[in-house]
């Protein structure tokens, strides 16, 4: 038998969704649909003299130019050199944390899974980098690798490398890389960790029984299962480097030196809050906005379904 | 700052909840943190106590962006929650006075307020850099500096240099910091605030204009000329003496003065509001302040330098009887005495002929020598096209443009002639967009 729960009125299901409604609107939608209606706009920091790029439209939508006026701000990116430039960085940035992160975190898993004694002690400590805000962990790193006070920049500097990264570019980009790999490995651990013990050990153990050693029986057996959990990590990260590592470069290089660290969310936050190009900002924000979207969709439509439970 | 903010907030509605007093508030945004705060919050106390119809409360805002940002969002949410008076960085003078609507000049609040303003009395490119073509003043000289050169006496004794003899010329910096890391200094010579110094003070001090149309005094269609022989050659300059270490690059806006502070570099071109942290970190005797050196080749003598620095600019919508105690603000802080005391606390110049004389009267610069430099260099001559200030539209971001083009220099991925006429095709696109968003 099949025991459904219903509700005896109609109203009240969308009474309890009310909240949560109203929060989603007021956060997420109206900000939102706001940065939309911005990038259409031009205007001047005081929002005094406020045109719609595309009035054109309505009175006359065949002519060329009414297109490009309408589109003005995304014309403007597109064709910007440095904001290409931005796409690559950011795209770099992103498969490098994801790459190296999702690999150092699986191999912690895998090891703290193992372990007996001490298990829990080391679970912890791992778990810890991610109670660190991202802002925090960048102030941190910018301590340890300060080229004329960080210690680690000193250590670097007596085995006769030479480490500056306000300078070097390359170097700026491995540290922002380094610091969100540090700061996210915990979240990618907790994840393995539970997929990892979700296994049943009864396949391992056959596996052992038949004589697989312990490499075989991860690539053949323990990896395979994961890897739902991997694909889904992979998205999540890919997303935390777009959005949330925006604390890390603020902290420690604000996209410099040059524009060697400057993501697509740095830039947005530079234009709009620094340069006061509220129109260029919004635009910028739009086309981040539909790429997060696309890759969420991506995640639900492909990886969800996969998943194996 | 947000426990200021509380308190000032809480503090304002305490204030608010208390009848029968018709005192009138005026809201005082600013960025002046830590020291600079305290002088802030004491020449507000100091107006408050002077007269009671009207109760200037300064708030600490963040960074200059920090603040520019919030006075925006504020005027711009229209519920009268802006500040009467607001500090600008001096980057932004354009885009305010783009905002026609917005501000208040201060020349007419003056009048409207029938408060005494004398024009002359203020120092010729403190005044000139915020007013009008017609010398109309828009926004109130506040905080202003100029860089002038540092030098560490200590360091030059060691290389066998006369410590009271800082370098004239660059030829001579570049001598004299040959000198100086060939006796183990660990660098020669480190600007401040690079573009500030290096290029926009660089082309004042030799009378090379920043822009077209007066440096964009003469309106806002303009591009930018900072590509000359002259200033490639300075930059390039520059960038062949970092090989030695003569040149070293400290980072972006005041990064590097640490290393003029911890002894390894021995010369410093940074702003003279600088002064007071240099002098105590080094000790004032071992600290030398100069002007700043020049190129014989391309000035005979050096022109004038330009401020940096912040004014207050008034915001309009508030209600019409506050206006007259913005004004009488403004009166109040323009007086010597006031003036020549935020002058000897801060090391930022006075904006009064007036306050400099009192300062040279009381004995100051005996005590402190040096911190007369500053005003000496800006008065050098009268000021030209060229060195009257700038007015740029995008500044923010053009100056960030600056910033990365000689980053590249530095780390030698460019030629200086590459990077700077990089720099002024991306700043002039930025010019374009401004044109367009303010016609």
């Amino acid at each position: 038998m099949h025991k459904r729960v219903t509700f005896d009125t109609k109203l009240l299901p969308y009474l309890l969704l009310l909240p949560q409604i109203f929060v989603t609107i007021a956060f997420f939608i109206w900000p939102s649909a706001q940065a939309v209606w911005q990038s259409f706009l031009l205007e001047d920091a005081f929002g005094g003299r406020t045109q719609f790029l595309c009035s054109g439209l309505l009175t006359d939508p065949l002519a060329g130019d009414t297109w490009q006026r309408c589109f003005r701000h995304f014309d403007r990116l597109l064709s910007d050199s440095g904001y290409w430039h931005s796409v690559r960085v950011t795209l770099f940035f992103s498969l490098m944390v994801a790459a190296i992160g999702l690999a150092l975190s699986l191999l912690l898993a895998v090891m703290a899974d193992r372990t007996i004694r001490g298990g829990t002690v080391y679970k912890t400590f791992l778990i810890w980098p991610y109670a660190v805000a991202s802002a925090v962990a960048g102030v941190l790193f910018g301590f340890m690798f300060n080229p004329r006070v960080g210690t680690l920049a000193y250590t670097l500097s007596a085995l006769g490398f030479d480490w500056n990264h306000q300078l070097n570019g390359n170097q700026a980009l491995w540290l922002v890389i380094l610091a969100a790999c540090w700061n996210q490995i915990s979240y990618n651990f907790l994840f393995f960790l539970a997929g990892l013990q979700s296994i049943p050990k009864s396949l391992i153990e056959a596996a052992a029984i038949d004589g697989a050693g312990p490499g075989r029986r991860f690539w053949t057996i323990v990896f395979p299962l994961l890897s739902p959990t991997g694909f889904f990590l992979l998205v999540v990260n890919i997303i935390y480097v777009f959005i949330g590592t925006f604390g890390i470069i603020d902290a420690l290089t604000q996209g410099g030196p040059g524009q060697a660290t400057e993501i697509l969310v740095f830039k947005v936050y530079k234009d709009g809050f620094r340069g006061q190009d509220f129109g260029g900002s919004a635009a910028q924000s739009t086309i981040l906005m539909m790429v997060m979207i696309a890759l969420t969709v991506v995640q639900f439509r492909f990886i969800e379904r996969r998943v194996h439970y | 700052m947000r426990t200021s903010l509380f308190v000032s907030a809480s503090f304002a509605t305490l204030l608010a909840a208390l009848p029968a007093h018709a005192q009138k508030e005026i809201q005082w945004w600013h960025a002046m943190g830590g020291n600079l705060g305290e002088t802030v919050n004491q020449l507000a106390a100091e107006f408050n106590k002077s007269q009671t119809a009207f109760k200037v409360v300064p708030v600490y805002k963040g960074s200059y962006t920090e603040t520019l940002t919030a006075a925006i969002a504020a005027f711009r949410a229209r519920q009268n929650a802006h500040p009467h008076i607001v500090q600008v960085f001096e980057v932004g003078t354009a885009t305010m006075m783009a905002a026609k609507g917005a501000i208040y000049p201060v020349h007419q609040l003056m009048a409207d307020a029938k408060e005494p303003f004398d024009p002359k009395a203020y120092i010729g490119p403190v005044y000139g850099y915020y007013s009008t073509t017609d010398g109309k003043l828009l926004s109130m000289p506040f905080n202003s500096s100029t860089p002038v050169l540092y030098w560490n006496k200590e360091l030059f004794q060691k290389a066998g240099l006369d410590p009271e003899k800082p370098p004239k010329t660059w030829p001579e910096l570049g001598e004299m910091g040959k000198k100086l890391v060939a006796a183990g200094a660990k660098c020669g010579f480190t600007p401040q605030w690079q573009t500030w110094t290096m290029i926009e003070n660089f082309g004042a001090w030799h009378n090379l204009p920043f822009a077209t149309k007066q440096n964009g005094f003469g309106g806002i269609d303009i591009e930018l000329k900072f590509n000359s022989p002259a200033h490639v050659k300075h930059i390039q300059t520059l960038a062949d003496w970092g090989k030695e270490k003569v040149f070293v690059y400290g980072g972006r806006e005041g990064k590097s003065t640490p290393l003029f502070n911890s002894g390894d570099c021995a010369m410093h071109i940074a702003s003279s509001a600088s002064a007071a942290g240099i002098q105590k970190a080094l000790g004032a005797e071992k600290v030398g302040i100069a002007m700043m050196p020049y190129w014989p080749d391309v000035i005979a003598k050096p022109q004038n330098s330009i401020i940096g620095g912040a004014t207050l600019w008034v915001l309009q919508g508030k209600p019409k009887d506050e206006y007259p105690g913005v004004a009488k603000f403004f009166a109040f802080l323009s007086k010597p005495e006031i003036q020549a005391k935020w002058h000897q606390e801060t090391g930022y110049v006075p904006i009064t002929l007036a306050a400099a004389e009192l300062t040279e009267e009381s004995g100051f610069y005996k005590k402190f020598p040096g911190r007369e430099v500053a005003v000496k260099q800006l008065t050098l001559n009268p000021p030209t096209e060229n060195s009257k200030g700038l007015r740029i539209g995008n500044f923010v971001q053009i100056r960030d443009v600056m910033d990365e083009e000689l980053e590249s220099v530095w780390s030698g991925k460019k030629t200086a002639k590459q990077a700077l006429d990089d720099a002024v095709a991306r700043g002039n696109k930025l010019l374009k967009d401004f044109e367009a968003a303010n016609k």
